[in-house]
This record gives C-alpha cells, structure tokens and sequence, in this order.
C-alpha cells in the first residue's frame, strides 16, 4: 500500500513541476480574446461606442459588459464577424451608438485654419500634421473617419468629405438575386 | 519539335461566327474629329501627361510618360492640337470616366522624326532591345495589357526553354490576329525573332487554331522564308478557351502553370500576335504603338476588321462599317465569352481594345440574361471548366459570402473564361459571382490592412501621449527640484555670508545702498523754532480737516503726509 501511495504521489509531484514550469515557460500575455475582438473591430478609435477606442470596447465585450451591435463604422458586417467569434446570436445595430454611413475622411479647409493645433491633440490615430501658427492638413489615407477632430476646432474649419467611388476602387456588384429568382 | 499536343480539361466548342468579319479586306479607320486617349490603357499605374492643353503634338510623339516598372507611355496617334486633358468616358465596366488626354488632328498625319533601329536586331544588346520596347509604350495586345518589356526580361537563367506565340484567338467573332496573320506575316516573323533574341529563347512555337488555316498557312510560308528550325508553326484544335495563357501552355508543352505563379517559372514565355507585329515595328521602322487591328462585329451592315487609331471613338467605327442593324442594345467590348457590356458607344479604342461588338434590341444572337433558374447541381459547369476547378461549389461559396471556403476551393485559380456560364442550363451568371467575390475579398483585405495600421497609429499615439505626460512630468520635477536648491543655497549663503552669485550680489548691494540712504540726514533735522512751529501748526490744521474725512474714509495718509512736509 505504502509502495502505491509513494509511486502515485511521485507521479503527482512530477506532472504538478512540468504542469507549473509549462504554465511558466509558454505564459500567454494579455487576454487573447480581447485580441481577437479587437482584430475584428474597424479601428476607427471613434469611440461611438460610449467606449475611449476599439480596444476598451473589445475588452468590454470580452467581460461582458458591452454588447457586440455597438459600433457604427463596422455595421453589420462587424457585427457578424463578432457573433460568429463569440458565438452569439447577430442583431441589428443599435441605434443609440449612431448609423452605419458611407466611409468618409475628413478635410481641413486651409484658408481658415488658424493653427490651434486643437484637432491634432484630438486625433487618435496622428493622421494630422501642423503645428501652433501653422497650418494643417489631414493625411487623407491614414484618416479613418472618426470624426472626433471636428468638436475641438474653434473655427469650424474641418469638413467631412464622402470618400467616392473611384475608376481603381470600383468592384463587380453581387448579381442581382432577385432577377435570379424570377422564373 | 512539337511531337504531340496536350488536350487541358473541359473547354466549350462555341459558335464561331468568324465569317462575318474575315472576309473584307482590312482598311485603315477614318481620321476621327477627335482622339480620346485614356491614360491608363495597361495593367499597372496610370501614365503621366507630358503635355499641355494647346500643345502642337506629331504624330508618334510622346504624350504621357511611362509611371513605375509596371506602366507604359503613350504617344500621339496623329499630328495635331492638345485639346484636353480631364475626365471622359472610357471603355471600363464601371461605365466610369477616366483621366484622357484629347487630341485634335490637324489631318496632316505628320510623323515625329523617327529613330530607326539597326535593321539587324541581333547586334542590339537584349536589354538595350528592352528599352526601346518599353519607350515604344508596347503592351500585351491580346487583352490584358501587360506592359511587353517585362515579359521579355529571361530572368537569372539569361534564357527561356520555350516561347509560345498565341495566334489561337479562341473567343468567337473576334478576327482581329487572323487577319493580321493574313495581312503581315512577315511583320509576325520578324518580330517573333527580335522577341527570341530577347529573351534567348531555345526553341519558338506559333500556335494557331485549325480553324485559321490561311492565316497558318501565311505565318508557315513567312518562318520557311528564314529558314530557322528553332520556330516552327503548330495548328492546335479548335476549342474555347485554347488561347487563354495558361490553357495554351498546356496544349502545347503539357506543362501546368503552378498556382500563383507565373509561366517565366517554368521557362516559357507566352506573346499575342499583334504584340510581336508591334515589336517589329518598333525595332525596324522606330515606331511607337500607336493603332492595332480591331474587330468591329456584331449586328452591322458590314462587320470588317479596321486598322484603328488608340482614342478613335467606337462610334465612328460602326459608321464606317455601315451603322448598326436595327437599335442598339449594348456594345460589348471583347468577346461574347470575356468582354464587358457598355451602353454608350462613344467610348475610345484603347490598346487592348481587339474587338467592339454590337447587340441590337432586334437580334436573337446573344443569350440574355434576364432571369436565371436555381442550381440543380447537374455538374456540367465542372466538365467544362478548363481550370479544373468546381464552379458549382464557388459558386454556392461566393453567393451565400463564405469567402473563406470559395478560397478553399481555388477561387484565385478562376480564369473568368465564361466556360461555366456558357454551359449552365439554369443561365445562372456564375462568373460574375467570381468576379464579386474575388473584389470583395480583395476589399476586406485592403480594409483589415488599414485597421492593422490605424491601429499601430492608435497605439501609437497612446504611447506618444504617454512619454510627453511623463517627459513633462519629469521636467516639472527637475524645475522644482532646481528651485529647491538654489532657495536652500541662499539660505546657506546669507548664513555663511558668501556672496557666491554676482545677481544675489548685486540685490544684497543694492539694499545696503537703500538703507545707507534712509540713514542720511533728511530735511526735517536742524530746523528753526519758528520753522517747527509752523509744521505744528500746518499739522495741526491738516489733522482737523482729516479727522472731518477719516469718519467716512479712513485712509492711511498720516505717515506720507508727515515724510512729504
């Protein structure tokens, strides 16, 4: 009997150091839920939500606490990603957080600028480039649409501009299923 | 040589209805009132204008210049006035405009002086021959519209094992290379060696469909003329899509392309007739690519094959050849299998364009499209599909957006051949459901790239917020620590009587100077009785008329008052 509980505590004490020294040496760092979330979210940084990025709203979804039809620049298509990750049911966007809209930029009208480096500070991403006394100018292709530049700026200088359709950007439409099945 | 052909998987034997344009000799379109040329006539970037609005171009002259690797300029078509550079209608599915440059011709048809080429190719280094290739502004005339002087790079082996020049022209109506075949053999074969030379190929193949025996019995005569056994002519049977790149691959070396790949991988290089005629002139006679033979068919009076200038609007085209039969219902550019419907016709010859076909309102000979019927999985779409692929499960795969299993199934290997759409019995537009789901997956990845950098950015910018709180933080600090210890060194200085800083020096000489000062005798001592008396005297006066003010407000004027008298 003694032999058995020697022999199975040995085996205990071996798999217990390789469990613990394994939990040690291939640690995963930060919550990868929370990176997978955030890997489907459109990273406008808007905060749309009632969340300060796509990151605190990924971390929110992953406790819980945030519902996954929250966020406007990623629509429906967002949101379908995020139930099929979760394994939720998908639900139409709710309406408090905003619209879906078109993609769009935004524009600094020159002219008018007085370069009060206001909209940079407000800029989530840095897509902004001036100083103070100078003038500033949006990098449009980093510029994701979040709008949060247009408040702080005393002059109402920054214009929301549609991004259009272009000869390089336009694609074959999904044929038409309803002319499909008609027959 | 070519012992045996290879028969690819499935393909379509199509109506040809290539008697309707063959047959009349092939003339030169009319000078048009104006030409249209889009700058991005080529598979890569768009060219650059070189010009300005009422420039006097010739006709060759360079009009927009070549932008990157992948690209190719463009020359003037004709001799004349600048008249335009914006946006016009081009011959694109999204029935958009485009960035053109307009050219109105002067009708003088004055040619730029020309620089003609050594007319013995073979002492022209292969890159050298490259470079005028490229400055020709030559792409691949078969439709796509790859700039030619890439394909003529061998790569590192310094040669090619084969080079197969495509005289298959498989799609039906179009005869645009048959015609050529038949009109400028000598041009072909010309060309087809100075591309050899290029590319040190070891051995050439002319591949022609047996359904084009004049236009193989002319190339035949050409090669015999030369005498070179490395080229040699080969008829291949008659079936749709032969002529696609990697299908004619295929038949004639058994070869297959391999997934994302490309055939210099394999050591073969692939060339479109009109390419290798536009080779020639470029080498021998210094011309740039300005015209090609286009097939102008369909519902006209007389479809015929037209040598057109890039820019000419199609709708001069269907003019000459005797206007539309009946009222037009689309104008597909291309063939019916690969082209793309318009519904305009005032759109520019580009150098792609092979063939404008008109479908009139009136006619039965295009399946339409207006409605189609549920898939009933009878599999015909996977016997014809020349790239093996099962169409059926793409299809189903790209409608219900699973893009991920449409991807499993080889999507990206879809030549958009038309084979499966052709066949299906339910007229279900299978092709254009590759095309839909190949953009859109094409777009989702554009977009997770750009969610990956704003995120980077984002993150960022966090950071950076971060470090100017701390750097701002420390500076605070370090200020306040600096002010600390310059107070306690004062302290330690007055203490110590040190006088170690020159300013605190100078603020303690100042001081002393002020109360030496107070010390000096002031014009109150050493005074006489009667002048004391008369002080008391004022004093006492003022004190009355004070005591009367101070009950309302009370001011602290005595000790001035007693200083200033």
């Amino acid at each position: 009997m003694f032999s058995a509980i020697i022999v199975l505590g040995l085996l205990a004490l071996t798999f217990g150091l390789l469990l613990g020294f394994i939990a040690i040496k291939f640690k995963v760092e930060g919550d990868p839920l929370v990176e997978k979330i955030d890997a489907v979210l459109p990273q406008t940084q808007c905060g749309q939500c009632g969340y300060p990025g796509c990151k605190p709203y990924a971390q929110a979804i992953a406790n819980e606490t945030a519902d996954i039809n929250q966020c406007p620049p990623g629509g429906e298509t967002t949101i379908i990603a995020l139930a099929d990750l979760l394994d939720r049911e998908p639900k139409p966007l709710n309406p408090e957080n905003g619209e879906e809209s078109g993609k769009t930029v935004v524009y600094i009208d020159e002219q008018t600028c007085i370069g009060c480096t206001l909209c940079i500070q407000a800029c989530p991403i840095d897509a902004i480039a001036g100083a103070a006394k100078q003038m500033h100018t949006v990098i449009e292709s980093e510029c994701t649409g979040c709008n949060l530049c247009i408040p702080p700026c005393p002059v109402d200088c920054i214009i929301i501009k549609p991004v259009n359709e272009t000869i390089d950007s336009w694609q074959w439409d999904k044929p038409n299923a309803i002319a499909e099945a008609k027959s | 040589m070519i012992k045996n052909l290879f028969k690819f998987p499935g393909g379509v034997h199509v109506s040809q209805f290539k008697d309707l344009s063959i047959h009349e000799k092939v003339e030169p379109a009319k000078l048009p009132s104006k030409l249209v040329l889009p700058l991005h006539q080529h598979i890569g970037a768009a060219a650059e204008p070189c010009v300005e609005i009422g420039e006097l171009v010739l006709k060759g002259q360079k009009i927009a210049s070549a932008n990157g690797y992948v690209s190719a300029p463009i020359h003037a078509p004709t001799s004349g006035t600048i008249e335009d550079i914006g946006d016009y209608p081009i011959a694109h599915p999204s029935g958009m405009s485009a960035p053109c440059i307009v050219i109105k011709p002067d009708g003088d048809d004055k040619w730029i002086e020309l620089e003609s080429h050594a007319s013995d190719y073979s002492s022209i280094d292969p890159s050298h021959l490259r470079n005028i290739i490229r400055r020709a502004g030559i792409v691949g005339l078969g439709g796509a519209g790859f700039p030619t002087y890439i394909k003529h790079n061998p790569g590192p082996d310094g040669s090619v094992d084969t080079l197969i020049i495509n005289g298959s022209e498989c799609e039906p109506y179009i005869t645009c290379d048959d015609s050529l075949m038949r009109d400028r053999p000598d041009e072909i074969v010309c060309g087809i060696r100075i591309i050899k030379h290029a590319l040190n190929a070891k051995h050439v193949v002319v591949a022609i469909e047996d359904n084009k025996p004049e236009a193989f019995q002319a190339i035949k005569k050409a090669l015999a003329d030369f005498d070179d056994e490395s080229i040699e002519a080969v008829q291949i049977p008659t079936i749709y899509p032969a002529g696609s790149e990697k299908q004619l691959i295929y038949t004639v070396t058994g070869k297959e392309v391999p997934q994302n790949s490309l055939p210099i991988n394999i050591s073969i290089v692939c060339q479109n007739i009109g390419t290798t005629a536009a080779v020639y002139r470029a080498i021998n006679h210094g011309e740039p690519l300005i015209s090609r033979y286009v097939t102008v068919t369909g519902d006209i009076h007389q479809p015929k094959n037209l040598e057109v200038l890039f820019g000419t609007p199609i709708n001069e085209l269907v003019d000459q050849c005797g206007g539309v039969k009946g009222s037009v219902r689309r104008l597909i550019i291309g063939g019916p299998m690969m082209g793309f419907a318009m519904h305009q016709l005032n759109l520019p010859v580009i150098k792609t364009t092979n063939c404008v076909l008109i479908d009139a309102k009136e006619s039965k000979a295009f399946k339409t499209r207006d409605f189609a019927m549920p898939c009933i999985r009878c599999g015909s779409c996977a016997e014809a599909c020349p790239a093996g692929l099962i169409p059926q499960q793409l299809y189903w795969y790209s409608k219900s957006q699973e893009f991920d299993k449409a991807q499993d199934y080889n999507l990206y290997d879809c030549i958009e051949c038309g084979c499966c759409d052709y066949v299906c019995p339910s007229k279900i537009p299978l092709v254009q459901y590759y095309r839909f789901a190949k953009a859109e997956i094409w777009k989702r990845e554009l977009e997770m790239q750009k969610s990956n950098t704003a995120r980077q950015r984002h993150e960022f910018h966090q950071f950076r917020v971060e470090r100017e709180k701390a750097e701002k933080a420390e500076k605070h600090r370090q200020k306040k620590a600096a002010l600390q210890a310059k107070e306690n060194a004062n302290k330690d200085d007055i203490k110590t009587g040190k006088e170690a800083d020159p300013k605190k020096a100078a603020i303690l000489a100042a001081m002393e100077r002020a109360k030496a000062k107070k010390a000096e005798p002031k014009n109150t001592d050493n005074l006489t009785e009667a002048q004391k008396k008369l002080i008391a005297e004022i004093d006492a006066k003022r004190a009355k008329q004070r005591n009367a003010a101070s009950q309302a407000k009370p001011t602290n004027e005595d000790s001035k008052d007693s200083n200033n008298s």
